[in-house]
């Protein structure tokens, strides 16, 4: 490896790797992201490589191990170019038939092929899938091309062409005037503009300034920031040189979450790359700028993703925020002007310097530029990354790319912005996805989280959980977060268990104007939101808990009981056989019955009774009828009796 | 240094530059109730109470003063039914901690706390971190600190300093807010109980 010392010699190099690489020659990319590796990919790529080796075709053939596509659900993930025939669910049995067929005859095998539940036709290409159709994926696109550990693969589509654009003819205010004209708002939570908040460090009097990069993400079920930084970790590199060369820094930071091993381990490996070429270091590139970088393993604690804390926690004391009345882009870390962004909005700086801001600003809401990646999970078809231009409704996200809710269940509603954001009912869906969009509706942004509820999902008991995360979370240092979320949690916890008293939603109010208003961090004022939200939109399910003891999701476990239709009743024996508590009392033609003194509520036998006679009933709020006399349990079957 | 005039509950008061609100407007004799701030130590922001109305370009903020600098034509509210409501509520939630503790019962009498409304989960300690603090800031011994996080933090000695330190300072004992025997307690509990492994987490 030898060092590159101009932007000149690093298209050369470029040149020289293309000049290598045939387009037309086949190669298997195969998502080695976390998901697919839960899948079962590393086998899958273990398979790929002994069949190519069986028959002959291993130097004709590349294998790649890629970053994260997305399309999670129907991991492990292949596409095979040239053609871009894209199989998913692949297991090592069917890697022979993949490389007979495909590879050697060019014929697709027809059974790995994406099918549209709505029209039953076969998609062969990543691009024909509604799931990918629908979407405009200018970051998260480049994943499957890519080996994320080869700096050559990342060089071959392109990159490190804006650090060249940046280093070979833009002055740092240039750099910087491009970004603020993108619009660019930080896609880790606030929304704050990019460019202002550069341009307040680039400007602050003390010289030693710091850029960092938040990868600590911690919503629950997103990982639209791991699947970056595992997937293409020299494209947040290439996004964080250009931005410390614009404000002036030659010390960046990598807070990352050490849960994140593959994350670690392959921006560590892209920054040893880097280094070796010189786009990192002393005189990056011949251009007299000088960078390094410095990856900071965070010990999983979610508020550390909250910038204060995460400065405090880089500076090695206890991840708690700090007062931010002066704003961390003037005095951040060590007391330093720091500039932090989220991973995804360090991604998003190459193409605007190399697309330009006009290219940008073409995509979105007025207030909302460029595309925005959700990881789309819970009750959906189709769980995934997905990244969509701002200002693409929710109703579009939902049912064109995640194929809708499973099991002809009913759509109730969507959380979106982590934890802390809030939950949007279904006449709100056709809202455009935007900052300030989210917010009116009383949820937020947040970094991308996305969960999907149906029917079946109780408001409340969402809440529950929610201020329960939060709870937990809480580092503990002021009182209206630590304290007003535990006793907010209690409260919930006892509307969901059917002990709510009346007064109990105004006490809840009451904590979260407190906890809204005097709470240190973004953490505590934000925590009261999947409350407020829910009240808003479901105040009838609140108040259906705590006056009549009714969940009307019938999902609360302490408010429903479980009983069996005797009308409907086969006397089957099923539910009786299954119930782990023995509290079904039947025999054959004997109508069965639910001892409600034993039963736990599990639900067994709900699940487990033929979908053809549905005899078992969950209710909520009303008692359970009495049972049928003895006499009226036996079942006459007339059939039999001739 | 140059001063700055501000206007705390319609009076004018002169603040020196990097002054907080809490500190000019005690300099001015106006009172603001605190339980985690000490003159000797760096502005902690943990209790809340200490919050107050600003009204900055026309747009009224809630800030907390013992961390928030006075600032030239700032005006500021100490009192209003907004604060009053805040500070009420915090005041219950620490009084489920601390039930009897003097400076919460008074200050729950100006505010009209009720010291029952929350289920008491009584432990004493309400966080406000001032032993903590004074062992490291002041005696810079950090014989004292807390353990876990959230919910579950809580003050604990460290006996190898404590058993050299602590019985000849003694200094956070009347610091604390909640009962002078608290740290006492922690302190005699930390010297006499042998480390024990952690518990691990939560079933």
């Amino acid at each position: 490896m030898a060092r590159l010392n101009s932007p000149e010699e690093l298209e050369n190099f470029r040149q020289e790797i293309l000049s290598k690489r045939d387009p037309q020659a086949p190669c298997i990319s195969i998502c080695a992201g976390a998901g697919c590796i839960a899948s079962g990919a590393a086998e899958v790529i273990t398979a790929f490589k002994a069949e190519l080796a069986k028959q002959g075709l291993t130097t004709a053939v590349d294998t790649k191990g890629t970053g994260c596509p997305g399309f999670c659900e129907r991991g492990p993930v292949v596409v095979i170019y040239p053609e871009e025939i894209c199989y998913l669910q692949v297991t090592p049995e069917d890697v022979p038939e993949i490389v007979s067929q495909t590879i050697k005859e060019k014929k697709v095998v027809d059974r790995l092929l994406y099918v549209d539940p709505a029209t039953g036709e076969k998609a062969i290409h990543e691009s024909d899938i509604s799931f990918y159709k629908n979407q405009e994926r200018n970051i998260i696109g480049s994943n499957i091309k890519i080996d994320p550990k080869s700096i050559e693969d990342y060089l071959a589509i392109g990159g490190y062409s804006a650090l060249v654009k940046v280093l070979s003819g833009m002055t740092a205010e240039q750099v910087l005037a491009e970004v603020k004209k993108s619009n660019l708002r930080g896609r880790g939570g606030a929304g704050f503009p990019t460019g202002i908040k550069w341009e307040g460090t680039r400007n602050a009097p003390e010289p030693v300034k710091y850029v960092i990069v938040n990868a600590d993400e911690g919503d629950p079920g997103a990982f639209m920031d791991r699947a970056l930084l595992e997937g293409n970790p020299h494209s947040i590199l290439e996004g964080l040189i250009i931005g410390a060369y614009a404000i002036g820094a030659h010390e960046g930071y990598i807070y990352v979450r050490q849960e994140y091993p593959l994350a670690v381990e392959n921006i560590n490996l892209a920054i040893e790359q880097a280094e070796a070429y010189g786009l990192l270091g002393k005189n990056i590139l011949d251009s007299g700028f000088d960078f390094k970088v410095i990856v900071h393993q965070g010990a999983g604690a979610f508020v550390c993703g909250e910038s204060t804390a995460l400065m405090t926690a880089l500076e090695g004391r206890v991840g708690e925020p700090r007062p931010k009345y002066v704003r961390s882009n003037i005095k951040g870390l060590w007391e330093r002007p720091s500039v932090l962004n989220n991973v995804e909005t360090w991604a998003n700086v190459p193409l605007i310097i190399n697309k330009g801001a006009d290219w940008f600003t073409q995509i979105g809401t007025e207030s909302s530029k460029g595309t925005k990646i959700f990881s789309l999970v819970g009750k959906i078809t189709n769980t995934g990354l997905v990244e969509v231009p701002m200002g693409i409704t929710l109703k579009d996200i939902i049912y064109k790319i995640g194929g809708g809710i499973p099991e002809g269940k009913k759509f109730k509603a969507v959380q979106t912005g982590g934890p802390s954001g809030g939950c949007i009912p279904e006449e709100q869906l056709d809202l455009k996805v935007g900052f300030d969009e989210l917010t009116k509706a009383g949820s937020m942004m947040g970094s991308g989280g996305m969960i999907v509820m149906d029917e079946d999902t109780c408001m409340v008991d969402v809440a529950r959980y929610f201020i329960h995360f939060l709870t937990d979370e809480s580092c503990g240092k002021c009182v209206p977060c630590r304290e007003g979320l535990r006793q907010m949690h209690k409260i919930l916890t006892n509307i969901t268990e059917g002990k709510g008293k009346t007064g109990d939603i105004e006490t809840l109010e009451e904590l979260s104007e407190v906890a809204k208003e005097a709470s240190l961090c973004a953490l505590g004022k934000s925590a009261p939101n999947p409350f407020l939200s829910t009240l808003h939109y479901f105040r009838d399910e609140y108040e259906a808990h705590v006056k009549e003891k009714r969940c009307p999701a019938l999902s609360c476990k302490e408010l429903i009981s479980y009983y069996i239709d005797p009308a409907k009743c086969q006397a089957c024996m099923i539910c009786a056989r299954k119930c782990p508590a023995e509290a079904i009392d039947g025999g054959k033609n004997r109508i069965h019955v639910i001892d409600q003194e034993k039963c736990t509520n599990c639900g067994t036998c709900f699940e487990v009774c033929p979908p053809r006679f549905r005899a078992v009933k969950k209710i909520s709020g009303e008692p359970v009828p009495a049972p049928v006399s003895e006499e009226e349990r036996i079942i006459s079957r007339k059939s039999k009796e001739k | 240094m140059s001063e700055i005039l501000l206007q705390i509950d319609g009076k004018e008061v002169k603040a020196r530059e990097g002054m907080t609100v809490l500190e000019a407007a005690r300099a001015a004799g106006i009172s603001i109730p605190t339980l985690c701030h000490h003159e000797k130590l760096e502005p902690y922001g943990g209790c809340r109470l200490c919050i107050v109305e600003v009204e900055v370009r026309g747009r009224t903020n809630l800030v907390v003063s013992c961390v928030y600098l006075a600032a030239k034509d700032l005006v500021v509210r100490t009192r209003s039914e907004k604060v009053d409501r805040i500070r009420k509520t915090i005041l219950e939630l620490l009084l489920a901690h601390a039930p009897d503790a003097f400076e919460l019962q008074n200050l729950a009498k100006v505010y009209g706390a009720d010291k029952n409304r929350f289920e008491k989960d009584a432990s004493f300690c309400i966080h406000c971190g001032l032993c903590v603090r004074y062992c490291a800031e002041v005696k810079k011994k950090n014989a004292i600190g807390f353990v876990d996080r959230g919910t579950r933090k809580e003050i604990s000695f460290i006996p190898e300093i404590a058993s050299r330190e602590c019985w000849s300072c003694k200094e956070c004992f009347p610091l604390c807010p909640t009962s002078a025997l608290q740290a006492a307690y922690v302190l005699t509990q930390g010297l006499f109980t042998p480390p024990s492994p952690k518990p691990g987490p939560e079933k």
